[in-house]
């Protein structure tokens, strides 16, 4: 805690940190929080899977094949990203595009890929580390502030692939994507008024959104939120199992495969996007406090690299995916907890799933790139 | 420092303190979020934590039922009657199939599936059940077939095997009358009976002694707190108050007598109760045609039960205490002692019977049962005693007469005509005992004499059941002195068992009375070697080789009315158009240990069709007593 002070109160003299002899290019002070976060998340896991240990082993060798893609990705020097962003958007946007015309449906979505030599995959989940980069990519050399159609072409490079995620239809994902390209933006210090401004001409979207795109279901969904007890056994079963998981866990938790709710399967979707629900059964508040300090930790190491980096480029993409990553969070959380009706995001590098985790763990990858590669002009 | 064409100059200082300021700004909004998300789970975890472990408990933790055991049912030696044994069955639970006809198919690709089940199994779909209720596809499972569905389950969800406690009845439809059975319980069981009780319970008592003695013989529903997952499936048993098990109840029934009795009405429509005068206990109760109670506890296909029910001899129908028949001359011996203790005759005055009797000034002519067109001279000079054993027409006419309707309905409904005075027998009628007011109230007319004459007899309007007469027959053993019918000997709680004060003697005979009365009855058994004239009604059928004192009285009771000139001709009446014989009897006379009524429909003649069965059950119960007592 001491270590972060003292970086805070550096970063905000605007110091430059020495850079590190490090062989691997990692930055401890990234990885210990999130070897923290994906040991605990491999333990709920496994007990919402009702210890099924193939899951779990499939899920350490994606863990695992993360962590050695990230490694990779930080030995890397930031000037790659900057030049090859536009071609990894290029192709997460013709894989968007193949998962459209021939992608693989799952539960009424078709998210996944299946081509031949690769696993399965899903495009979405690489467009949450890729639309960061591109819009980084596009503003790094244009004097900042940005111009407002610098801001739609940058905002643009969000929504399309936002729209393309939307139509398979996972709308947590396309929020997610869209709101990576937008943080960036954000953070290239486009004028406040602008926001605003932005923010208002989105406001009556919403509405052709519930109109034109919403089915029944997720319309429910939203109603439920509100009203759980109007249909208990249908749109509101989630949300009620959830709180209830949560609640019944009370302070310290009723101990690891213990959840009542989780093990005798009261909890839908217990170990992906419910699984924040899990821990709060079995590991209590505490635990759930615990996960929530090593994500704001992780949150402030990426904000302080961002500040620390040298460069547009490394400034906004390091910022742009750190903060995707916390809004990731939240938004996981909020749905858990039933503060936002259910979209389908899972919660980074605890739910089951290898692409969604390969993909974060390159996202800090780049990010430690940034770090350890300061001073690279 | 770089030049973008069309654009300012890069700031790179300005740049990055934008940055540095938009930077920790969104973290604060990040952290301020966090801050909320936190307050959300605080909210969650400790403010509303009861709320939430008592909705997650409400989530797995379900008390279910559990039924108690059935009372067993004994006779009063100790031989089973009713007993419980386990039973598997192939049921489905509709809810959780992937699909009826998917589900019917898989099956049969495992096990024999006849198209009567399926077709049944349909027709019990369509009922009205609760929701979850599992509705049976195939009763009786065999030991290999309860192991190929149970080693299939994972692919047959919804289908179980249960193993439940089903009624077993040993002696079938020997006993059912008298017993009664069990069925499986409907919607409309539950709409009267305590929901909470039979929350378990697949079975309800229907008839005889498990519906009346459905309280006892059910016991106390228990529970079980399990714990369950999402689908209902139980992981474990968290707690249990156990059911407490029905009370086993002992009858009066002498199982052997039954048995006896059921072979000796034979395949003969027709009842026979016989009790125990000292106690009112009933020893046996028979009606045939009877049924098989085990079918109602599997259950039976439509057609089996159509052929049960709709049948012209009804087999459902319990003739011992719901059918009712005019009791013929068995009621004379009633007739008589209401004269002589009413003063109307006594035991030395005569009447001369010519064989017809008619009221002054009417044109109706009664008959004697001797008459026919050749020989029409009646049985000459008849006293009380001789109007018995010969069983005289024309006595109890003008005996009837004189003593009135008044007199006569009166003294009858001491012995129990006219009411059920039976203690725990189910659904037991109470046949037609008449007066003047019951005429009105019925008819609308007034009381002819023409009744009374016909009454005399045991015809007319007077009904009986065979339980009543057995009942009568136990009063004249008593002599006088009674007790109720029962059934039940004795059971487990004694608490429980009946106080009823005995019903008040009969007033009216005097001791010798009751002695001249059953002499005159030992006489229609006894009273041999005398010419046809001369002997008892009963002697030539069942008098012979007697080795106890019997006392009996025949009946034969008309069924259709016969024209006043016409002769009573068997062979041209249609079956069911035919007398009813009936014969009632106790013996030994002087210490009766048994009192006996045997109705056989459309049988014929008392003495020669009735007597004789009672004379083999009689002897049945008595030779083996009189054996051991030398």
């Amino acid at each position: 805690m001491k270590e972060y002070t003292r970086y805070l109160t550096n970063s905000l003299r605007l110091r430059r940190e020495e850079p590190r002899s490090n062989n691997f290019h990692l930055d401890p002070m990234l990885l210990v929080p999130l070897l923290c976060i994906v040991g605990i998340g491999l333990a709920v896991l496994y007990s919402a899977v009702h210890q099924d240990l193939s899951i779990l082993e499939n899920q350490s060798v994606n863990l695992f094949l993360g962590f050695v893609a990230m490694t990779l990705a930080a030995w890397l020097h930031p000037r790659v990203y900057l030049r090859f962003a536009p071609v990894l958007y290029t192709i997460g946007l013709i894989s968007l595009v193949a998962v459209f015309l021939f992608g693989t449906t799952v539960n009424g979505s078709q998210r996944w890929l299946d081509l031949p030599l690769l696993p399965r995959f899903q495009p979405s989940e690489l467009m949450k580390v890729t639309v960061p980069l591109t819009v980084a990519w596009f503003l790094h050399d244009r004097a900042l502030p940005p111009r407002t159609i610098e801001v739609g072409i940058a905002l643009l490079v969000a929504v399309v692939p936002g729209i393309l995620v939307i139509l398979q239809p996972d709308l947590g994902t396309a929020i997610l994507v869209v709101s990576s390209g937008s943080l960036v933006v954000l953070l290239s210090g486009v004028r406040w008024r602008l926001v605003l401004v932005g923010t208002l001409s989105v406001v009556p979207l919403i509405p052709a959104y519930w109109y034109f795109f919403m089915n029944e279901f997720q319309k429910k969904r939203v109603f439920t939120l509100f009203d759980p007890e109007s249909d208990p056994l249908g749109a509101g079963w989630s949300i009620i199992q959830s709180t209830t998981a949560l609640g019944s866990g009370g302070l310290l938790g009723k101990g690891l495969f213990e959840g009542t709710q989780s093990q005798l399967k009261f909890l839908p979707e217990s170990h992906t996007d419910f699984i924040m629900a899990v821990i709060g059964e079995e590991l209590g508040f505490m635990g759930v406090m615990t996960l929530i300090i090593l994500y704001v930790l992780v949150l402030a190491r990426g904000m302080y690299i961002a500040v620390q980096a040298g460069d547009t480029f490394g400034r906004l993409a390091a910022g742009g995916l750190t903060l995707t990553f916390f809004v990731h969070v939240v938004l996981n959380i909020a749905v858990v907890s039933g503060l936002l009706p259910v979209t389908g995001a899972p919660l980074p590098l605890v739910s089951f799933g290898g692409t969604s985790a390969i993909a974060l763990l390159v996202g800090f990858g780049i990010v430690m790139s940034i770090h350890t590669h300061r001073g690279w002009r | 420092m770089k030049v973008i064409p069309g654009s300012q100059l890069k700031n790179t200082r300005a740049e990055a303190r934008t940055f540095l300021l938009r930077a920790w700004t969104l973290f604060g909004i990040a952290v301020g979020i966090s801050t909320i998300l936190v307050g959300r789970l605080f909210q969650l975890q400790v403010l509303e934590y009861e709320f939430y472990e008592t909705r997650s408990e409400h989530n797995r933790i379900e008390v279910q039922p559990v039924a108690a055991g059935r009372g067993l049912i004994f006779d009063r030696h100790g031989v089973l009657l009713a007993e419980n044994r386990s039973v598997s069955s192939l049921e489905v639970v509709e809810e959780r199939t992937t699909g009826v006809e998917e589900t019917i198919s898989a099956i049969r690709g495992l096990i024999e599936i006849k198209e009567s089940e399926i077709e049944e199994f349909r027709r019990r779909l369509a009922r009205k059940r609760r929701p979850y209720q599992s509705v049976p596809l195939k009763l009786k499972l065999r030991e290999e077939e309860a192991a190929v569905i149970r080693v299939n389950g994972h692919l047959l969800p919804g289908v179980r095997v249960s193993s439940i406690a089903a009624r077993y009845y040993p002696l079938g439809e020997v006993v059912s009358h008298a017993v009664g059975s069990v069925r499986r319980i409907t919607v409309d069981d539950l709409n009267r009976l305590d929901r909470s009780q039979y929350a378990a319970t697949r079975y309800v008592g229907r008839r005889g002694i498990e519906a009346f003695y459905e309280p006892v013989l059910h016991g106390d529903v228990g529970h079980r707190r399990v714990e369950v997952d999402v689908r209902g499936r139980v992981i474990r048993q968290l707690e249990l108050s156990p059911p407490v098990k029905g009370g086993d109840l002992k009858l009066h029934l002498d199982s052997r007598l039954q048995i006896l009795a059921y072979n000796a009405l034979g395949d003969r429509r027709g009842a026979v109760v016989a009790i125990e005068p000292g106690s009112g206990g009933i020893l046996a109760m028979v009606s045939r045609p009877s049924y098989n109670p085990n079918l109602f506890v599997s259950g039976m296909t439509v057609q089996e039960y159509r052929s049960l029910n709709n049948s012209r001899n009804l087999p459902l129908f319990n003739r011992a205490v719901q059918g009712q028949y005019a009791p013929g001359s068995t009621f004379k011996p009633i007739v008589g002692l209401a004269a002589v203790s009413k003063g109307v005759t006594s035991w030395d005055e005569t009447i001369v019977d010519q064989g017809w009797f008619k009221l002054p000034g009417q044109q109706r002519i009664f008959r004697d049962w001797s008459w026919t067109p050749e020989d029409a001279g009646g049985q000459g000079i008849v006293d009380l005693r001789r109007a018995i054993y010969r069983s005289s027409n024309v006595y109890f006419y003008d005996l009837a007469t004189r003593l009135k309707i008044d007199a006569l309905s009166g003294f009858a409904s001491q012995f129990g005509l006219g009411s059920d005075t039976a203690l725990d027998v189910y659904e037991a009628v109470d046949g037609i005992l008449p007066n003047r007011e019951w005429k009105y109230g019925v008819r609308g007319e007034d009381w002819y004499t023409g009744d009374t004459v016909n009454m005399g007899i045991g015809q007319g309007y007077l009904l009986v059941t065979p339980l009543q007469l057995a009942t009568v027959a136990s009063v004249f053993a008593t002599r006088g002195q009674w007790k109720h019918p029962r059934m039940l000997f004795s059971r487990d709680d004694p608490s429980l068992n009946s106080t009823q004060s005995p019903p008040p003697p009969i007033s009216g005979p005097s001791q010798k009375d009751w002695e001249l009365m059953i002499g005159a009855m030992e006489e229609v058994v006894h009273r041999g070697d005398r010419g046809i004239g001369g002997n008892g009604t009963a002697w030539s059928y069942i008098g012979r080789d007697i080795a106890y004192r019997m006392a009996g009285k025949s009946g034969t009771a008309q069924v259709v009315g016969i024209n006043q000139d016409a002769q009573y001709d068997e062979a041209e009446l249609d079956e069911y158009q035919r007398k009813h014989a009936w014969f009632i009897a106790f013996a030994p006379s002087d210490e009766p240990v048994i009192a006996i009524a045997v109705l056989v429909e459309n049988g014929g003649g008392g003495s020669s069709v009735a007597a004789p069965i009672a004379r083999k059950i009689l002897d049945a119960y008595l030779l083996p007593k009189i054996a051991s007592n030398r």
